[in-house]
């Protein structure tokens, strides 16, 4: 009994980090098109978003890491996706507007878009980075096969990552609008957080009948 | 490794050889290759005429821009004498905008006709401008200046500081096509702002695939009726857009019998045109407009 809890535990962190790694791509490829009609589609507008979705991922897994320290569970590890899924609001929601309030203030197109990338960005995907390294800890039994779980965790994610990519510039801005995308990824974020959260709930339950019977 | 390292080798020789060749073959020689931060730039000249195109890796990539090489006046390109003749829809522009310098042809012939006219380009490469005046005759002057970013930018600052063009020209190519947020229900409203009262809009576009349908519509949602300009001998389609009510066929002809001999200069007879501009609805008007939401322009043009 155990030991399938644990390996199912196992394919859900692998799974969620399956999908945060999906939907970062995913957000990073459409900040493209969400920032093109104020600062245009020159190279540096790309530089700034790669610039803030690495600077946040970078805070991301470090600030992860040490909250795993502590007391980690599949419930904190949900709350992230949820943290996640609202501070994509902002975006969806105030996106256009914050874009054109500071169009007006920064003339400069590089610093434009370098500022628009922070505020719309960061935060959401400095929390999608929190994800890894608190996974890692989620999965890792002992010191001896740390190496082997990172290494796989990294395999699923990354790969994500590719298939996030590869699905919302071939086919998800053929079918849907921007929005709809992130708004889609919003909603994934929440429930895959709610289900983190209530798997936790259930393996708890399941120890305790353990451990009373 | 080092079997890895030598096919690498290998393959870019083949893929520069080849490339090499196949411009050989018809007699064109490259005198010019400009680095770029987008697309790689070469000039290349065969008997007649010189050409500016961007490099796609191994593809010869389209031509952007040719010149001949006598009779540098004369347009070389259907697309270029199809832009002057939207001349038949809004006659003086004085102050013009153009998105996308390339050779800088289409503000040469502008200059020429209209010498008091202001001309700005709004150039994305600085590399292009750098080709255009080494090797293109192109010069900036006290009528004519480029502003070097993204053209949807300077739109959206000319508009901000209430700044009018009697004329805009799209003619923004990356060598695949328009980028999309230049094709956009929303950049054409912001274009509309510059725009005054007898103000008119002339994009260069392609004719081809499902995005002919989705562009016509985007055009049409903006500027109700336009006209498209389509011709047989290319894949180019003029979409002229303007302010006021759009000239009919008997008033196209005759004012392309006014202008005829002050367009011979450039090669073309224009009263050969206004047959081929239509304003009928000739797309599926059920395809879904393009605006900054949903703009997988170059998904559909393939």
């Amino acid at each position: 009994m155990a030991v399938s809890q644990a390996s199912l535990t196992n394919t859900l962190v692998l799974s969620l980090a399956f999908i945060s790694g999906f939907i970062i791509m995913s957000i990073e490829l459409l900040g493209g098109r969400i920032l093109a009609p104020y600062f245009g589609s020159s190279i540096f507008v790309w530089g700034s978003i790669i610039t803030v979705f690495m600077l946040s991922l970078s805070l991301g897994y470090l600030l992860g890491g040490k909250l795993s320290l502590h007391n980690p569970s599949l419930k904190q590890h949900g709350s992230f996706f949820i943290l996640a899924a609202l501070l994509l609001l902002p975006l969806i929601l105030f996106g256009n507007a914050l874009m054109e309030a500071l169009f007006l203030v920064i003339e400069d197109p590089r610093y434009g878009s370098l500022v628009v990338s922070t505020l719309l960005f960061f935060l959401p995907t400095a929390v999608l980075g929190m994800i890894a390294p608190y996974s890692v800890r989620l999965l890792v039994m002992d010191s001896h096969r740390s190496g082997h779980v990172a290494g796989t965790l990294y395999f699923v994610s990354t790969l994500g990552s590719a298939l996030g990519t590869l699905a919302t510039s071939f086919y998800l801005v053929l079918w849907f609008e921007v929005n709809q995308i992130l708004i889609t990824m919003s909603v994934i974020l929440f429930f895959a957080g709610l289900l983190a959260i209530f798997s936790n709930k259930v393996i708890h339950a399941g120890k305790a009948a353990i451990e009373t019977a | 490794m080092r079997y890895l390292l030598s096919s690498i080798a290998l393959f870019l020789f083949a893929t520069v050889f080849v490339w090499q060749d196949s411009l050989a073959q018809r007699g064109i020689r490259e005198i010019h290759q400009e680095r770029s931060l987008y697309r790689n730039i070469v000039v290349t000249e065969d008997s007649t005429r010189r050409c500016l195109r961007f490099t796609i890796t191994r593809r010869v990539g389209q031509n952007q821009s040719c010149r001949f090489l006598e009779d540098p006046q004369k347009l070389v390109f259907p697309y270029a004498k199809m832009t002057l003749s939207s001349l038949l829809v809004q006659d003086n522009p004085q102050r013009i905008l153009i998105i996308g310098l390339g050779g800088g042809t289409l503000s040469e012939a502008y200059t020429t006709l209209f010498p008091d006219a202001e001309i700005i380009i709004s150039e994305i490469d600085e590399a292009v401008l750098t080709v255009a005046e080494d090797y293109f005759e192109f010069e900036q002057t006290a009528k004519i200046s480029v502003d070097i970013g993204d053209g949807r930018v300077y739109v959206k600052r000319a508009a901000l500081r209430g700044e009018s063009f009697d004329l805009v020209i799209i003619d923004a190519f990356n060598g695949e096509y328009i980028p999309e947020h230049l094709m956009t229900e929303e950049f054409l409203e912001e274009i509309k702002q510059l725009l005054p009262e007898n103000g008119m809009l002339v994009s260069n576009t392609f004719s081809t695939s499902r995005l002919y349908d989705a562009e016509s519509q985007t055009y049409h949602n903006v500027f109700g009726e336009i006209i498209n300009l389509r011709m047989n001998n290319t894949g180019n389609r003029i979409i002229i857009a303007s302010m006021q009510e759009l000239p009919n066929l008997f008033t196209l002809n005759r004012r392309a019998a006014d202008w005829r001999e002050r367009l011979e200069y450039f090669g073309m007879d224009v009263t050969e045109y206004p047959q081929h501009m239509s304003q009928e609805v000739d797309w599926n008007t059920d395809e879904r407009a393009l605006t900054d939401q949903y703009s997988p322009a170059n998904l559909l043009n393939n």
